[in-house]
């Protein structure tokens, strides 16, 4: 667009950058938005972490992170079901993002709106709906003895089956959707070509398709694990009190013990895992996939 | 020869020999969608204990919901914040994205960063930093204040979702426009902003989802007249399960799923044009 040469060159050169500069402040609202609303705050969590109760500096909050030993059982706790939600999301959410990813586009499309169909019913809704299905008297238990299958009501919620159930349910779309982008990509020419080499469709599978799909599970599994390590609701509601996950500890410090030090070291170190995962993994997987498969 | 043993997949393999992957497929679908339809039904149940398929159907719960000054102040507080919110976040969303995606500046990838990062700083921190930084300039149980913490959450769905419209939108259309003598806001709004407005409904209605389904920070920031639904639902789900709720939940369902519908329709027959 802009003439490299000529008498006129720099003078257009600067027009063009004022007017990429004022482009640019286009985005000055939101930022300001975020920055009061969010960053401040968070910055200013930070600062209060370091704080006595005298208003001195002091790292009390962290040591105290460190050698109590309950902190250590809610990290501990944290991460298992962190770990375990990601593990079956994957292992139920592979097979349908696969059948889906060979679908006729059409079809494919209408599933997609079963998939997305949580993403906007709250989640309180959702985990509402499993609270009644999953209690003593619940659907799942009054079914499961009248078809025999077991014959005392199970424990399936106030607990950490509950807690699981509700956690995958919600999370199960964040691992669908970058996964089902990137099998949709997958050029299907190399399984023709494996299937025409001799391979069984076992080991087209196993060798040509699922390492292609690999970095769609990876981005898939790690949005998930990190959304979960930061779960509030569903802990605190299908947990029954019993699951203590991170979140729920902070919001214990500030509703019962109105303890802004201790909250916001654990808040500070819930953020700061959270950082170091996304920076290590931002080095093995693109992260714009995490959020880029959304557009099917 | 049946369907069942013609090729399904490149892998040569027969329909026949992965009927267990469909089943398996079919299950997980199931597992998405079912538990949350389940509640509807559940709703018009008689008794207590929310049979399914209820023996008896009765709208008692609904007459609950709606007889309650209660709940209906709050739900009136969830539409207002998720409104004001949509109102705030979608043009300070587009704009940014629109700037950003422009200017090309150094900056920018820095800029867009930033606009994203309240999709992974976890809710509950945002929720407790915003209510003590709120105490302090006593912004909390106000709506104001609420609409302000919502909308910032909303922003980066606006950002990503008017970010990828952008990028499969022809700058170049642009530029005729002002070739043709127009300056640039009336070259965005004459020409570029009606081809991305599905992206930007879509924005909008996701901003407003944001907002009204948003528990965390509800909890610590929204109280007294202005406290919303979700709240007051969370607060009763810890104490009891109270069948009101199921009747709350289809109403919010029914809400959603009518402005997804909507925005779908909409875009769509302004597309055609």
């Amino acid at each position: 667009m802009t003439p490299e040469t000529g008498p006129n060159a720099t003078a257009l050169r600067r027009d063009a950058l004022a007017e990429r500069v004022a482009l640019f402040g286009l985005s000055l609202p939101a930022l300001l938005l975020v920055t009061v609303t969010m960053i401040i705050p968070v910055v200013w969590l930070f600062w209060l972490s370091f704080l006595a109760d005298d208003g001195t500096f002091s790292l009390e909050h962290y040591r105290r992170l460190i050698e109590q030993a309950s902190y250590g059982r809610i990290f501990r706790a944290t991460f298992e079901i962190s770990a375990i939600a990601t593990f079956i999301c994957v292992l139920l959410g592979y097979p349908l993002a696969y059948v889906m990813s060979q679908l006729p586009p059409r079809i494919a499309s209408l599933c997609m709106i079963g998939v997305l169909m949580p993403f906007w019913t709250s989640i309180l809704v959702r985990t509402y709906a499993w609270l009644v299905l999953l209690q003593r008297q619940g659907l799942i238990n009054s079914w499961g003895i009248r078809l025999g299958l077991w014959d005392e009501p199970l424990a399936l919620v106030h607990n950490v089956n509950g807690t699981l159930i509700g956690m995958v349910h919600i999370m199960l779309p964040f691992l669908i959707l970058p996964l089902y982008g990137s099998m949709r990509a997958i050029d299907r020419d190399y399984l023709k070509a494996a299937a025409n080499l001799g391979a069984s469709p076992t080991r087209a599978f196993w060798q040509v398709f699922f390492p292609l799909s690999l970095p769609g599970l990876l981005a898939g599994s790690l949005i998930v694990f990190i959304l979960c390590l930061g779960f509030y609701v569903t802990p605190a509601v299908l947990g029954g009190g019993k699951v203590i996950m991170v979140a729920n500890r902070i919001a214990n410090d500030i509703e019962i013990f109105f303890n802004w030090g201790a909250a916001s070291a654990l808040g500070v170190v819930l953020l700061a895992l959270t950082a170091i995962i996304l920076f290590v993994a931002g080095r093995l997987v693109r992260l714009d996939r995490l959020f880029g498969g959304h557009a099917p | 020869m049946s369907w069942l043993d013609h090729p399904a997949s490149d892998t040569q393999i027969t329909h026949r020999s992965r009927i267990w992957l469909y089943l398996a497929a079919a299950i997980v679908m199931g597992f998405l969608v079912l538990p949350t339809l389940i509640v509807v039904p559940m709703s018009f149940s008689a008794s207590q204990y929310l049979e399914f398929p209820p023996r008896q159907w009765s709208l008692r719960w609904y007459e609950n919901y709606f007889n309650s000054a209660a709940w209906m102040q709050a739900t009136v507080t969830s539409v207002k914040a998720g409104a004001l919110t949509a109102l705030v976040a979608t043009p300070l969303g587009t704009l940014a994205a629109y700037g950003l995606f422009v200017s090309r500046l150094r900056g920018a990838g820095l800029v867009m960063s930033v606009l994203l990062t309240p999709i992974v700083v976890p809710v509950i921190l945002v929720g407790i930093g915003v209510f003590y930084a709120y105490v302090r300039i006593k912004l909390v149980n106000t709506l104001t204040g609420l609409v302000l913490a919502h909308s910032m959450l909303a922003v980066p769905l606006v950002v990503m979702v008017v970010t990828s419209a952008l990028k499969s939108y022809d700058m170049n259309q642009e530029m005729v426009a002002r070739s043709l003598g127009a300056s640039r806001p009336r070259a965005f709004l004459l020409v570029t902003l009606p081809q991305i407005r599905l992206a930007v409904m879509t924005s909008a209605v996701l901003a407003f989802l944001t907002s009204f389904d948003e528990v965390v920070v509800a909890m610590f920031i929204s109280g007294g007249d202005n406290s919303t639904l979700t709240r007051n639902m969370f607060n009763a789900l810890r104490d009891q399960i109270d069948p009101t709720i199921a009747a709350i939940s289809t109403v919010m369902i029914a809400i959603s799923s009518l402005l997804i519908l909507l925005s779908q329709a909409l875009g769509r027959s302004g597309g055609r044009r």
